[in-house]
């Protein structure tokens, strides 16, 4: 089943009088259940493609129909409802709160769009996702007291907390060293494996990359490859990123 | 319920941060607790306000006896001769919205100390109550004269400043005697200078003495009939007809004691010139002007379809001038008020903008996982008000401290205000949804790419 179909999505920004296109004519098509790396040397386009993507930004042209919905004309407060329920958003830098404990930063997306929750479901639901990410036992830490590896799996705990079909991990271990990047992509393979969860991760890292099932390399604006991560490998070395 | 939640976000967001919160909330603590010790002591101030004002004769009612008049011409206000000492005692007696009330007989003569001499405005003959009703009672040196010198007639006197001025040339006048219509007259007391009046009347210029020595001895207008009255009161122990000098030899030969009896003349009162009295506040005046109306009235058995014979006037011109005054007052304080709140109102906004600047990752990433223009625009705007309430609420608590505080040490006087404070909840209420909503409206405009992006 499509989740994803993108059909000859264009992005142009407006300089000035120049008018920069960034992304030329996008058509793509990602399954239900894949776990695809997004890859692209800086300036290709690929986070474009990521904010059009995760509904952040409107593409100025073509169609993004997503579980069957066209999205790229809605507007901002429907763009946020449906980040709200159908996306969960992973970032490099985390981006928890500050002075604020693991579980309410989990709990954070339920107050938008889910008030019907109470208090206490709510912090159920959040120790629940946080369980899942193998932190039971840190609830109540603040971002300060946890490791980047910890920090970055309240964050996926916290995107996952509206029970989303879609989660994007935007250079999810750009700030974290070898070993907690591997914990937090073999989380992923594993939310990817057990719970079917369909994952976009926008990296420039092979090492990433090669934790993917389908690799989307991005030059120009436009798609240059599109293949699993063993062809990958080949055209990548040649390419020399980073 | 959703209002509760976000509030209890705000709370939250403002404890991550509570340096921070309690600076920004200072400038809301300040003006909140500006206002209410301004409000307080304010009120105090006007209150003491008023009561210099009453002390000018707001409280002031004067009563004179009505106009006589003979087969249709009038002789104008104050030529009956109907009220009595005893009316004084009356009104004192039996109306409470009276606080004072002192008879007056008024002369004017000459006045000589040493070969210095003066004819004041006015001889005030009175009893030691004037001094009260005119709030005059702190003397300038001496003591006033007593009641018991009213009652025996001595021969005391209290002079006014432009008195002492004029007859001893600064010289200290208590203790020496000067003479009043060549009656000696012992200088008991100074009166503080009080100056001229409103109609330009110098106030100084005066002689308060017991009103039976002026009535008796000084003005002996109606010496013939005291003495009368004297004469039967006092049959066997006839010791007052040698101290009035100037009294009218009486025309017929004294009246043996069976002659009195057997012939009783009509006794005759002493009449007053006026009397004057001080109602308990300005605002009892209507009352006291009621309530002694009804004692003059029976008191002088008029029947009730006829007209007094007496005349009650009040002081509507400075009890105008003090409720222009109060209400000038109130409006000057409440305009200090708002300028100190909106200070601080500037304050928060200030603050509320860095907020917003230094929360721009935050605000994107809220965004990113689903809030809406709308609620970044609620949250921040119920972060200001509850930071504002906040800060109010501290500054009611500082503000009462400090009123309390200026009671106390400064002997201020002070009134609390409820009214103040319920107008401090609402306008930092107020306060936070004014000057919170352009930075909460800036942070709901923001694009979640580039808050997102912000470092």
């Amino acid at each position: 089943m499509e989740l994803i179909t993108l059909r000859g999505i264009e992005k142009t920004y407006q300089m000035g009088d120049i008018a920069v296109p960034v992304l030329k004519g996008i058509s793509l098509a990602i399954r239900q259940g894949e776990l695809v790396a997004l890859t692209g040397s800086s300036g290709s386009g690929k986070s474009t493609l990521m904010n059009i993507l995760g509904c952040l930004d409107r593409p100025s042209a073509g169609e993004y129909w997503l579980e069957g919905q066209e999205v790229s004309q809605l507007s901002a407060d429907e763009r946020a409802l449906l980040r709200n329920r159908k996306l969960g958003f992973v970032f490099q830098s985390f981006n928890l709160l500050a002075r604020t404990s693991a579980i309410e930063n989990v709990a954070m997306p339920l107050s938008y769009g889910a008030e019907h929750l109470s208090e206490r479901e709510a912090r159920e639901r959040a120790a629940e996702m946080l369980s899942r990410v193998g932190l039971a036992d840190r609830l109540d830490h603040h971002p300060a007291q946890l490791s980047g590896g910890q920090q970055q799996r309240v964050a996926i705990a916290r995107a996952l907390i509206n029970r989303p079909p879609v989660l994007f991990a935007d250079e999810p271990t750009g700030n974290l060293d070898s070993k907690t990047s591997e914990e937090v992509l073999q989380m992923f393979e594993r939310l990817h494996t057990e719970d079917h969860i369909t994952i976009i991760m926008v990296t420039h890292d092979p090492k990433v990359a090669g934790h993917a099932n389908r690799v989307i390399r991005m030059d120009d604006g436009v798609i240059q490859g599109d293949a699993p991560p063993a062809a990958e490998s080949k055209p990548k070395t040649t390419a020399g990123a980073p | 319920m959703m209002m509760y939640t976000t509030a209890r976000t705000a709370f939250r967001t403002l404890r991550r941060n509570p340096m921070r919160a309690m600076l920004t909330t200072l400038g809301i603590v300040i003006g909140v607790g500006a206002v209410i010790a301004m409000m307080e002591i304010g009120a105090g101030a006007s209150g003491a306000l008023k009561k210099t004002i009453a002390s000018m004769g707001a409280n002031v009612l004067v009563i004179r006896p009505g106009t006589a008049s003979s087969g249709g011409v009038s002789f104008g206000a104050g030529t009956t001769t109907t009220l009595t000492p005893e009316d004084c005692q009356a009104i004192l007696r039996e109306c409470p919205a009276v606080r004072n009330a002192a008879p007056m007989v008024r002369a004017r003569t000459q006045v000589v100390y040493g070969n210095r001499n003066w004819v004041p405005n006015a001889i005030y003959g009175t009893t030691p109550a004037y001094l009260d009703v005119q709030d005059w009672s702190i003397l300038a040196e001496g003591e006033p004269f007593n009641d018991r010198d009213v009652l025996n007639g001595n021969r005391v006197c209290i002079l006014g400043q432009s008195l002492v001025r004029e007859l001893f040339d600064g010289e200290s006048a208590v203790g020496k005697e000067i003479r009043i219509k060549n009656i000696a007259f012992r200088v008991v007391g100074v009166l503080s200078p009080k100056g001229a009046n409103m109609m330009g009347f110098d106030q100084d210029d005066v002689i308060l003495a017991p009103w039976t020595t002026i009535k008796y001895r000084v003005t002996g207008a109606s010496a013939s009939t005291a003495n009368q009255s004297a004469s039967v009161a006092s049959d066997s122990v006839n010791t007052l007809s040698n101290l009035y000098p100037t009294a009218q030899r009486s025309l017929y030969p004294e009246r043996s004691a069976v002659q009195q009896a057997n012939n009783p003349m009509p006794v005759r009162f002493a009449n007053i010139d006026q009397i004057m009295l001080a109602a308990n506040s300005s605002a009892e005046i209507p009352l006291a002007i009621e309530q002694i109306s009804g004692v003059l009235r029976e008191r002088h058995r008029i029947r009730a379809d006829a007209p007094d014979d007496f005349n009650l006037r009040d002081m509507a011109e400075l009890t105008r001038t003090l409720s222009t005054t109060t209400k000038l007052m109130t409006n000057l304080l409440l305009a200090v008020a708002m300028i100190s709140l909106v200070v601080g109102g500037v304050g928060i906004m200030n603050i509320m903008l860095v907020s917003v600047t230094e929360r721009t990752r935050e605000i994107g990433l809220r965004m990113a996982v689903g809030a809406r223009g709308r609620d970044i625009l609620r949250q921040f705007l119920v972060e200001a008000v509850v930071l504002c309430l906040t800060g109010g609420a501290m500054g009611i608590v500082l503000g009462h401290g400090g009123s309390l505080l200026v009671r106390f040490l400064l002997k201020w006087p002070v009134e609390t205000s409820p009214a103040a404070i319920a107008t401090a909840v609402l306008v930092s209420a107020g306060v936070g949804i004014i000057f919170g909503f352009y930075p909460a409206w800036k942070a709901s405009r923001l694009d979640p790419i580039e808050a997102l992006r912000y470092e």
